[in-house]
């Protein structure tokens, strides 16, 4: 399966000059494609294949080799994060509680599977682990709003206030 | 160099410090198996199929990677030991695509031995999740079938460090981890130069060439063809490896006769355009010298190099010569020259090679292939040394008892500079052979240009000849091809005439080769067995320049005029194209 983000790119000229200045800086160094992409996504906010083959032509290292590191960390992301991110905790109690259930039935709402972000770019929706709020388990976060005892049949409800 | 003492099963030994467990071990005569371990270019150890004890050792040691040191003891044959390769296969079993009756490496599968030698005796010792696995065959020239990938990397090291294309990669992690391209594009959309590099190097039947045996036989089968066959320079060399006979026998007579015996109306050898070629080489590198055209010239006899050279170095492709390979040379004299002479319409006439190289199925598709007019390929059909076996068997042919039998002279007659092209040097020193009687007019004393020799992936050497000074460098490998490319644009070096060579040794050692497993390939040298299969050929001939073979001659004299005449120029050269590097 093809791994596009179905949000359009839309990177800046000053966010371009940030990213290849640091390359320029550091594509001499041992182990920079970790650093690189780190620092790709701290301007992005997301690794899409734009910024990627960047990344791949700024260190003279093949856009492959890229695209597997940015695939096997979780701390990267090859989907933008909405405006709205929502959270939920798959954690040792919520998962009990039933979050499982919740984050599919999120996927379905908006569409999108875990990970990924609304093609408006409003929501991005992601798997978390304990937040330290077990006992409102089940648990999300949109933002920084925490919902919790959540049993699904609210979620269009919290939706709808976004 | 400083020698270590150990024991390896209590018998005392010796190794050069900071080789490894694995290396001593061979060295004593005792081999350690491995799946992931290629010399110099993977040693990760991760597949842990070469687990030994180590005395004193907390856990169990991975011979490949761990170092001698002076006083160990080593053990690579304990219960412990056998436990732990067994159950590591077991593992590796548990997500594996167990279709092995119909799988292409059936009986020459490394995983399989592994399975047999450690006594498996059930393939779902651990059941559980399968992994969903794709398979790729978009490429013209292979298949990659995940489903029997084992996650050894050979693959993935083969491609970045020897051919420094690295379009593939381990992606995403654990359970989901799978080899593919980035973004999952595709391998017909991808940078990747059709070498096969990482067929040959793969353990499973996770990679291989696409199977097009089938055209063949029912070219063969249909009354309406003429099909004829050409066999490229190295597969001699390497056939009988197929058929258990000894790394490098040439086995030239035994080949042309089972393919006199598959059906073929004509048996012909890539080496007769092989001649050709250094023609038309000779010839266009003189011309270039002379009239001030574009310098280094660089050969364009491997089509995973100029693939390579048109996707990463395009701004040299004014450098590459204009010649077709020999097999394009072959098929489009076949199709013109060859169909003149026998009365036959181009479109009846078939014609199929053996080719060491996986690359060469790419190219019969490449555009300006296809003299004789659009939609009458020069080429109809490549297979692979391997695929040529595989209809050997099919048809039942036992190999070792067969006659050794000449090639049909119409287009089979070749030079001993034709046969060299199979090994790196080998078209240098061909072209040379030519290029200098060329240029002084005089037999050369001494035909061995033995400084292009051997298989180092760059050799360089410097010739006179009437007055002309020629800096040549010889180069195999696309990694090592790329670093040689870098120095000239940054004027590093100075050459004028540039071999390469996609496969490192060669297209002895090409991606249509018989694969060898591990055991083999790092403790043999592959690349210098096979080619010396074809230099001593070439050594034990009469006929050693390809401008001296008459039936390159005649075919100037009754076809093409002279070498780069126009005729020659419309049949037997080409042009290249930039190649996008989006994946």
């Amino acid at each position: 399966m093809r791994r596009f983000s179905s949000v359009p790119f839309s990177g800046t000229q000053e966010q371009e000059q940030q990213l290849t200045s640091w390359l320029e800086q550091h594509k001499d160094m041992p182990g920079a494609a970790m650093p690189a992409l780190q620092k790709a996504q701290e301007i992005y906010g997301y690794l899409p294949i734009e910024v990627q083959r960047m990344v791949a032509e700024g260190l003279g290292k093949p856009l492959a080799e890229i695209y597997g590191i940015s695939t096997f960390y979780s701390q990267f992301s090859l989907c933008p994060k909405g405006a709205y991110k929502i959270s939920v905790c798959l954690g040792t109690a919520c998962y009990v509680k039933g979050s499982g259930k919740i984050y599919e039935k999120l996927q379905e709402m908006l569409n999108i599977t875990g990970g990924e972000c609304t093609a408006d770019g409003k929501f991005s929706l992601d798997a978390c682990r304990c937040i330290g709020a077990c006992g409102l388990a089940p648990v999300m976060t949109i933002n920084d709003d925490v919902y919790g005892r959540l049993t699904g049949d609210e979620l269009e409800e919290i939706l709808s206030r976004y | 160099m400083e020698m270590v003492n150990l024991k390896i099963n209590n018998i005392p030994c010796q190794a050069p410090a900071g080789s490894t467990i694995l290396e001593a071990a061979h060295a004593a005569g005792i081999e350690i198996p491995t799946l992931c371990y290629l010399k110099e270019i993977n040693e990760i150890g991760a597949c842990r199929i070469c687990v030994v004890e180590v005395k004193g050792a907390r856990a169990l040691a991975t011979a490949c990677v761990y170092p001698v040191a002076e006083g160990m003891e080593v053990f690579t044959n304990t219960p412990k030991v056998q436990a732990a390769r067994k159950t590591n296969l077991e593992l590796v079993l548990s997500t594996h695509n167990q279709d092995c009756l119909a799988c292409a490496r059936s009986g020459d599968c490394e995983l399989q031995r592994l399975c047999r030698e450690y006594g498996v005796d059930k393939t779902n010792a651990f059941e559980g999740e399968m992994p969903e696995r794709s398979v790729d065959d978009s490429a013209a020239h292979m298949t990659r079938d995940n489903s029997k990938c084992i996650l050894c990397r050979r693959c993935v090291a083969a491609c970045a460090k020897n051919q420094g294309v690295g379009v593939i990669n381990a992606l995403e992690r654990g359970f989901e981890t799978h080899i593919g391209c980035a973004f999952e594009a595709p391998l017909a959309e991808s940078t990747c130069i059709s070498c096969g590099q990482c067929i040959v190097v793969c353990p499973t039947g996770a990679l291989h060439e696409k199977d097009d045996t089938g055209k063949v036989w029912d070219a063969l089968n249909d009354p309406r063809k003429h099909v004829i066959v050409q066999t490229a320079p190295s597969v001699r060399a390497t056939l009988g490896e197929c058929f258990g006979l000894p790394i490098g026998a040439n086995v030239e007579g035994k080949m042309v006769a089972a393919l006199r015996r598959l059906g073929f109306d004509g048996v012909f050898d890539t080496d007769f355009a092989a001649d050709m070629t250094i023609m038309e080489e000779a010839n266009e590198f003189l011309h270039r010298v002379k009239e001030g055209g574009v310098l280094p010239m660089i050969t364009s006899c491997s089509p995973g190099w100029v693939k390579y050279c048109e996707t990463f170095h395009p701004d040299f492709i004014p450098n590459l010569s204009s010649c077709k390979s020999p097999q394009q040379m072959f098929g489009a004299l076949s199709k013109t020259y060859y169909a003149e002479k026998m009365g036959l319409d181009p479109a009846e006439i078939f014609c199929v090679s053996i080719m060491p190289c996986t690359a060469k199925k790419f190219e019969v598709g490449r555009e300006d292939q296809s003299a004789a007019g659009e939609g009458v390929p020069d080429v109809d059909v490549a297979l692979t040394t391997r695929e040529l076996a595989s209809m050997i068997r099919r048809a039942g042919l036992r190999f070792a008892d067969l006659p050794d039998e000449a090639f049909d002279p119409a287009m089979g007659e070749a030079s001993g500079a034709g046969h060299i092209f199979g090994a790196t040097g080998g078209v240098m020193e061909a072209a040379l052979r030519t290029a200098v009687e060329t240029l002084t007019g005089e037999s050369l004393a001494k035909l061995d240009f033995t400084e292009v020799r051997g298989t180092e992936g760059v050799k360089e050497a410097t010739y006179e000849a009437a007055g002309l000074t020629v800096r040549v460098c010889v180069v195999s490998g696309t990694a090592n091809a790329g670093k040689v490319l870098d120095a000239v644009r940054a004027g590093e070096k100075q050459y004028d005439f540039i071999e390469v060579m996609a496969c490192p040794g060669g297209c002895v050692n090409g991606g249509g080769q018989p694969t060898q497993p591990a055991s083999v390939r790092n403790f043999v040298d592959l690349k210098a067995l096979r080619a010396k299969a074809l230099y001593d050929e070439d050594a034990g001939m009469g006929l050693r320049k390809s401008h001296e073979n008459p039936l390159v001659k005649k075919v100037y004299a009754e076809y093409l005029g002279e070498p780069g005449s126009e005729k020659a120029h419309h049949i037997l050269h080409t042009s290249y194209v930039v190649r996008e590097r989006q994946f």
